[in-house]
Formats: structure tokens, sequence, C-alpha cells
């Protein structure tokens, strides 16, 4: 329902239109939603983590280096979007362009680590069969990892858009929506980060 | 896989059905052909947006579950009729009582409801169309490829037959093999995605579409129990996405969430499954609660009593239904203090819904009272849902419930309140709301007959379950034998329900009669009502809804009007172009692509999964890149459709 309306120039591009406010709102609610399904899978994995059965304790396998280069990955993505959209808010498609292909090559490079990291469990016997808590391990991270894997694609998609398009109320809400959903992404990482792998390895090195 | 294991075979019931669905098909695509209404078929209801046509197509995939549902129920009740019967063995009988109730509540009560909150709702706040109208298509589309998928593991493959709570580890690979527990986590999952997407539409609809002047607590109360519904949609469904993908990697890649192998724990999906499933029971009720309360104040001529108290207790109840869900399993040990938690927060939600009740009393109170078919159902629903709450309350007590769970004393407490409470609000809302649907009422006369006949076979069927239960009859057993002494009530209980089948018969009866016979209404305004959906000049509102949107100046706004008699008729000059969204066939062929996805992990066949799922992720890439905004309709579209004179 996108009606063309005048506004105070001072507001953003991306809530110009009544498309662009509704669909933001919207996906806020949807964002809801997501901490919703994220909790679950929290509480399930809170609920599973010592229940190993015969494989190996969670914390046994984790290992700070690759944490610490996926944590600073992502972090670092979340910045990059940020500004990407800084760069959208000056009308600036280069510079917005710049800063969020340099986020998804960081996301890509979280992801690159994260895969190593579960085939190095893997490989040392821990898979999604082994136990009740690896099984909650690899769903809940793999769950972010799957979310991520999603949201290079959209973020793509919609680059693509704006490119062929240029800043539009219509392309820019969509690029502020996928930066919301990258910013949510960080957040549950953050969790995972603690939740998890900081838990898990206090738990089981004392 | 050999043919005779795809499908369904060595029932004479099931022969029946395949014969009679073949049938129906045939019948089906011959009337499309022979009366060339492919094209209509297509453009004016596959491919639509508007949110009334969604809210049809919902009702009457709601009904057709209805009976699909109903006839499970008759089956069950004609084997228990007597001791030993041999009618239906424990695997079939197993299979039945897990459709009954997985189709009642997901695929029957919910979409009856959405259906009539997506005909009503854009009206009552005086909007165009919802926030999202294509979304709202897609919400639809997948509710009923879910449904169909669900559907068809009667003849295909083999229903689910865990129950509709497919505990653990009853539910795992080793003690339901086969497709049939995987039709469940599929029709469901994929119906799922469809709800929370409604869930956050109508949130932002009602949020953000109201007509001006219409403030929070200017909305009718249809609105505000839909407003509350959709805040617990969003809040757990997400769990229940959650809980049924675990039990999927478990059954497909032997993870072991739930398993008694590698440390699962079968309790955890039962504490899932409820986490989500009591709120759900409130989703299915809230937007009921909201139907009576419009359809009682409407027809006592007055205001609703109590309107913020009837607020307030709603969101309270919305906020206690997340803490109560260990009712479901007092038994299963966890413990006395947790019990007593439990028991306490689920005893306390008997006050916000006696406030309701109170509410409704006094608002019929020296009101001058209509006794039309959708009043009738209200004040059925207000005797036989206090009985059913009652024994709830006589449920939540933890210590007494050791005695009462898993009899049919339990059974009988949850149908009073399913089927007194959205049952009877489906009928009743469907016949208040059924001439702004289609410019006619349904028969008042037959309705009534409707009304008596399956409000006495409903309490024939159940009342003697409270009894069967106390006497010590488990539910879920497929017979009992002669010395238990059951075989007298469960007799009365079966003719109460062929009593309830007989009366939904005369219902559709009665939409066919009121199609042919009913006199067509000529003006928006078939009951004399309070709220905005009645204030359109035609019976149907156009596709647009409203040719110019009303300022809204308090709560019964249109029923002031008409007492001041300062209803607004328009003038040529008020008539704008007005914005509308375009239609799309993509929901259509997305949800198609669903069904792909969903019939190929049922079978363990990857690839067709992955198929599907190409195919689901190119409808969302297509969609993307559409920049369609909509078009408008000219003013003279808009003054020529409602008859406005120049």
């Amino acid at each position: 329902m996108a009606h063309v309306e005048t506004h105070d120039p001072n507001t953003p591009l991306e809530y110009r239109s009544e498309t662009g406010r509704l669909n933001i709102l919207g996906f806020w609610i949807f964002l809801g939603a997501e901490i919703a399904l994220f909790a679950t899978l929290f509480a399930t994995y809170m609920v599973l983590t010592h229940r190993i059965a015969d494989g190996p304790a969670l914390g046994e396998l984790f290992e700070v280096k690759s944490l610490l280069i996926q944590t600073f990955l992502l972090l670092t993505s979340s910045f990059t979007c940020g500004l990407a959209v800084h760069e959208m808010r000056r009308h600036n498609v280069k510079g917005l362009m710049l800063w969020m292909i340099i986020t998804l090559g960081l996301g890509l490079g979280f992801l690159y680590f994260e895969i190593q990291e579960f085939l190095h469990f893997i490989h040392e016997g821990a898979n999604i069969g082994t136990s009740a808590a690896w099984s909650g391990f690899f769903v809940l991270v793999g769950t972010h990892g799957a979310h991520v894997t999603f949201g290079i694609f959209w973020v793509t998609m919609v680059l693509i858009q704006v490119a062929k398009r240029g800043l539009t109320p219509a392309t820019s809400a969509k690029v502020f929506i996928t930066s919301l959903y990258w910013h949510f992404l960080d957040v549950v990482w953050i969790f995972i980060f603690t939740a998890v792998y900081l838990m898990g390895m206090v738990m089981h090195h004392g | 896989m050999k043919w005779d294991e795809f499908f369904v075979t060595g029932d004479p019931l099931i022969y029946g059905a395949d014969v009679s669905i073949v049938l129906t098909m045939v019948g089906i695509l011959f009337y499309l052909t022979r009366y060339k209404k492919w094209k209509w078929l297509w453009t004016e209801w596959l491919t639509t947006v508007d949110h009334k046509k969604l809210g049809i197509m919902y009702i009457v995939s709601a009904v057709l579950m209805l009976f699909r549902g109903g006839v499970d129920a008759l089956l069950m009740r004609t084997q228990l009729a007597v001791p030993d019967a041999k009618f239906l063995d424990s695997q079939h009988y197993n299979e039945i009582f897990t459709t009954h109730g997985t189709i009642m509540i997901i695929f029957m009560a919910m979409p009856f409801l959405i259906g009539l909150i997506n005909v009503v709702v854009p009206l009552q706040i005086g909007a165009r169309d919802v926030a999202y109208p294509y979304l709202n298509a897609v919400s639809f589309w997948t509710f009923f490829i879910g449904a169909m998928l669900f559907n068809i593991s009667f003849v295909i493959g083999g229903s689910p037959s865990a129950g509709w709570t497919s505990y653990m580890p009853l539910a795992s690979n080793e003690l339901s093999p086969g497709p049939g527990q995987n039709y469940y986590l599929w029709g469901l999952q994929i119906a799922g995605i469809g709800t929370l997407l409604t869930g956050i539409n109508f949130l932002v609809t009602i949020l953000k579409m109201r007509a001006p002047g219409m403030t929070l607590f200017r909305m009718p109360m249809f609105t505000w129990s839909s407003l509350v519904t959709m805040v617990i949609i969003i809040f757990a469904f997400p769990i229940l996405t959650v809980a049924l993908a675990l039990m999927s990697f478990d059954r497909l890649f032997g993870s072991h969430f739930f398993t008694l192998q590698g440390e699962g724990m079968d309790m955890l999906w039962a504490n899932l499954f409820w986490l989500w499933g009591h709120p759900e029971v409130y989703i299915v009720i809230l937007p009921a609660f909201g139907m009576f309360s419009e359809i009682i104040s409407t027809f006592s001529r007055k205001t609703l009593f109590g309107y913020k108290a009837m607020i307030w207790s709603m969101l309270l109840i919305a906020g206690y239904s997340f803490l109560v869900w260990v009712h479901h399993f007092f038994t299963m040990g966890s413990g006395a203090a947790v019990n007593s938690v439990f028991s306490i927060t689920t005893m306390a939600i008997g006050i916000p819904t006696g406030v309701k009740i109170f509410n409704w009393l006094f608002t019929m109170y020296r009101g001058k009272i209509q006794f039309t078919t959708p009043m009738l159902w209200s004040l059925g629903f207000i005797v036989n849902f206090v009985v059913g709450g009652v024994t709830g309350v006589m449920l939540a007590m933890a210590a007494a419930d050791y005695q009462y769970h898993n009899t049919y004393f339990l059974v009988s407490h949850f149908h009073y309140v399913l089927i007194a409470g959205t049952v009877f609000a489906c009928f009743a809302g469907l016949i208040y709301w059924y001439p702004k649907m289609f410019g006619y009422k349904l028969n008042e006369r037959i309705g009534k007959w409707v009304f008596w006949l399956f409000t006495i076979g409903f309490n024939v069927c159940f009342m003697p379950q409270y009894f069967l239960g106390l006497d010590g009859m488990p539910r879920r057993v497929y017979t009992y034998s002669e010395e238990s002494g059951w075989g007298p009530l469960n007799m009365v209980s079966t003719i109460g329900g062929f009593m309830m089948g007989i009366a939904f018969l005369v219902l559709v009866y009665n939409m066919y009669y009121s199609f042919r016979f009913a006199k067509r209404e000529t003006t928006g305004d078939a009951w004399d009502g309070r709220t905005l959906e009645w204030s359109t000049p035609s019976a149907m509102p156009p596709f647009y809804n409203f040719a110019k949107i009303p300022e809204i100046t308090g709560l019964d706004h249109f029923w002031r009007q008409k007492q001041a008699g300062k209803v607004e008729k328009l003038t040529a000059k008020d008539i704008k172009k007005i914005h509308m969204p375009s239609n799309s066939g993509v929901p259509f062929i997305m949800g198609s692509f669903f069904f792909v996805l969903g019939f190929g992990f049922v079978f363990d066949w990857i690839w067709m999964a992955i198929l599907g799922g190409i195919g689901v992720i190119g409808t969302l890439i297509y969609r993307s890149f559409e920049y369609d905004d909509g078009y408008y309709v000219s003013e003279e579209e808009v003054i020529e459709t409602e008859k406005i004179s120049k």
C-alpha cells in the first residue's frame, strides 16, 4: 500500500513510505518471534548440556582460538553493517555497497570457521547423534549458522536490487530490515558465546 | 517402497474413502471444465489477496475439516457404543483419535477463527485491507497445504497414531515407524508458518491500520480479542516450530532430543509441546470470547458491560496462558512443589474468565434481548462453558487430578470448553457475519433446529463421559469389557454424538436452503449492528471495503450515529481514488512447493524435499525482485460501485 507522501526532509528514506514503515514494524515483531524460537533452543540446550551419554563432554572439544575468530568476525560484521546503514542515510550508494559487501565477507568468514569447527567436532567423534548434549549443541548453533547463511543470500539479493534501482523508499526499507536481521544474529551469537562456549569450557576445565 | 506400502490397503473403510475421494475429485474437475470455471477459480480465488475472500476460503476449509474430524469422532463413538466391539482394531482406533484431535484443533478450530478474523477485523477497524495482503495469502496457502498434507495420510502411507500430543518415546521411529508420524510433524510445521505470519500480519494491522479516531480503547471487543490472540500466537508458535523440528531431527537424522538412547529426555517433548499447547488453547478461545461479546451486546441492544474489565481480563488470561502448562502432566513426576505452583496459576485463570462471564450476564441485564440464532448459541455457550470451566477447576487441583487424569472425565472437560466455547462461537460468528460474507442470512428457523439438535446432542454425548471418567474409564482405549459396566452410558454418549452429526448436516442443508431461498439483504446492516462492519452501504462490502474511511468518535460509533440520526450519506465529492494491492499467484505456487517439500520429508525422500525447498526459495526470490505497488481504483469506478447519483 505505497502512498507517495510529503515528508520532513529529516525522515530517513526507509520510513518515507507507508509500506516501508509497516514492513519495518512487522519485522521487529518477527524478531520477537525469533527470540521465542531461539529461547526455546537455548532452554533445550541448557536442559541437555550434561547428558553426554558415552560421547565427549562439550567443553572437552571447544577451542578458544576458533571461537574467538568467529566472534571477532561476526561482531565486526555487525559494526560494518551499521556503517553501511549510516552511509545509506547519507544517500551514498557506493558507501552502502562497500560496507555491506565487507559485512558479507565477514559473514562468510564466520561461516567458514564455524563449518571448520563442526567438521573438527565430527572428526573428534561428536556429531548430532552422539548424545543429547551434542544434539542440542549442533541444532542451536547450527540454527544460528543457517540464519547467517540465509542472511548472506538475502543481503545479496537486496544489494542487487539497490544496484538496479538505486536508493528508493522501497529498497532502503529492505536494506534497513536486513540490517536489523543481521544485528539480531549478532545478539544471538553473544548468547551462544556465553551460554554455550564459555559456560561449556568453564564447566569442563573449572 | 512397494505400491501396497505407499497406499494404505486392506481395510474396506479406507477403500470406501479412496473411491469417494476419486469421485469427488472427478466431480470437481468435471464441474470446473464443463462450466468453464477454471479462469474464475484462478482469478477470483486462487490468486486473491482480499482479506474477505481469504477469510471465506479459511472458513470453507475449516467446515470441510469439521466434517473430516466429525467423521473420525463418529467412527470412534461407533466402536465404543457397545462393549467388546470389533468395528475398528486398536491400530485403526489409535490413528483415528490422533487425526481427530489434531484436525479439530489445528485444521478446524484455528482456521475457522482466523477465517472470521480475516473477514471481520479489517472491517471493524475501518481499514481497506490488512497490513500485508500478500503475506495473508501466503498464510492461507501454507495452512491449506499443511492441512491437505496431513489429511492424505490415511490413504497414502498411513495416519499418525501417537495421539495429537505425540508423546515421546511413543512417537519415535522405534514405536511409530513409517510415514504416519512424519505427516503430523510436517503438516503442522507447514501450517504453523502460516499461523505465525497471520499473527504478525494482524498485530500490525490492528496497531497501525485503524481508522482515524479509533483509539485502542475504542476498538470493538472482537478486534481486541484478536489483538491479544495474535500476541499469544507470536510467542507460542515458535515453540511448536522448534519442538516439531527437534522431533523431526530425531526421526530423520538420528539426534537424541527426546529419545531413550543417547540420554535424550522424553519429558522435554511434553514440556515443549504444552508450552505451546496451553497458549494454543487460549488462541482458540479468546477470539470466541470476542465474538460472544459482539453478539451479546448487539442482541441485548446495550453497550458491552465492563468494556475495560473485559480487556484487562483478556490480557491477564494471555499472560497466565504461558504459566500453566505443567497441569497437563501433573502425574508425570514433577513433584509436589512444582505441581502446587502450576495448580495455583491454573485456578487463577478462572478469575479473569469469571469476570468475563459476569460481564456478559450484566450486558444482558435489563437489555431488550432478541433470541436470534447467534444469540442462542451465545446463551448456550455461557451455560455449557461454565460446566466445562468448573470441571476444569476440579482438574486443576493437582492431588485430585491423580484421580481424574487420563480418564473420560478429562475428555469430557475439554470437549465442554472447546465445543461449547470455540465451536459454538464458530457457529455463532458464522451465522452472525454470514450476511456480510454472502449477502443473505441463514434461515433462522432451520438455524434454531440446528442449535437445539446440536446443543442437546452435545450434552447427551459428553455429560455421560464425566460419569464414565469418575467410574474409571480411561481415555484412548479402543474397547472395554462387558463387566466394566460402562456399556449403557457409552451407548447414550454415542447417540448424542450422532445427534451432533445430524445437526451438522442440517447446518449444511441450511447453507444450501438459504442460498436458494433466503431474502437478499438490501442494506449493509443486517442485524441493526453497532460496529463499523455494518456501516457499509451494500450488504457485502466492495473489495475496497470503505469508499470513504470513517472518522471514529467513540465506542460503538456506528450505533451512536444511528441513534442520533446522523449516519453519513456519501456524496460524489467524498470520493477519492483508492489504492489497492494487486492479486498474485505466487502464494499458491509457493504453497504447492511446500507440499512437495513436506511430502518428500514424510517419506524420507530427501531429493524431493530439496526440490520443494528450492521451489519455495525460488518463489521468495521472485517476490523480492517483483516491485508491484498495487493499483488505483478510479473515482468513477468507486462512484459506480457505491451507486452514488451525481
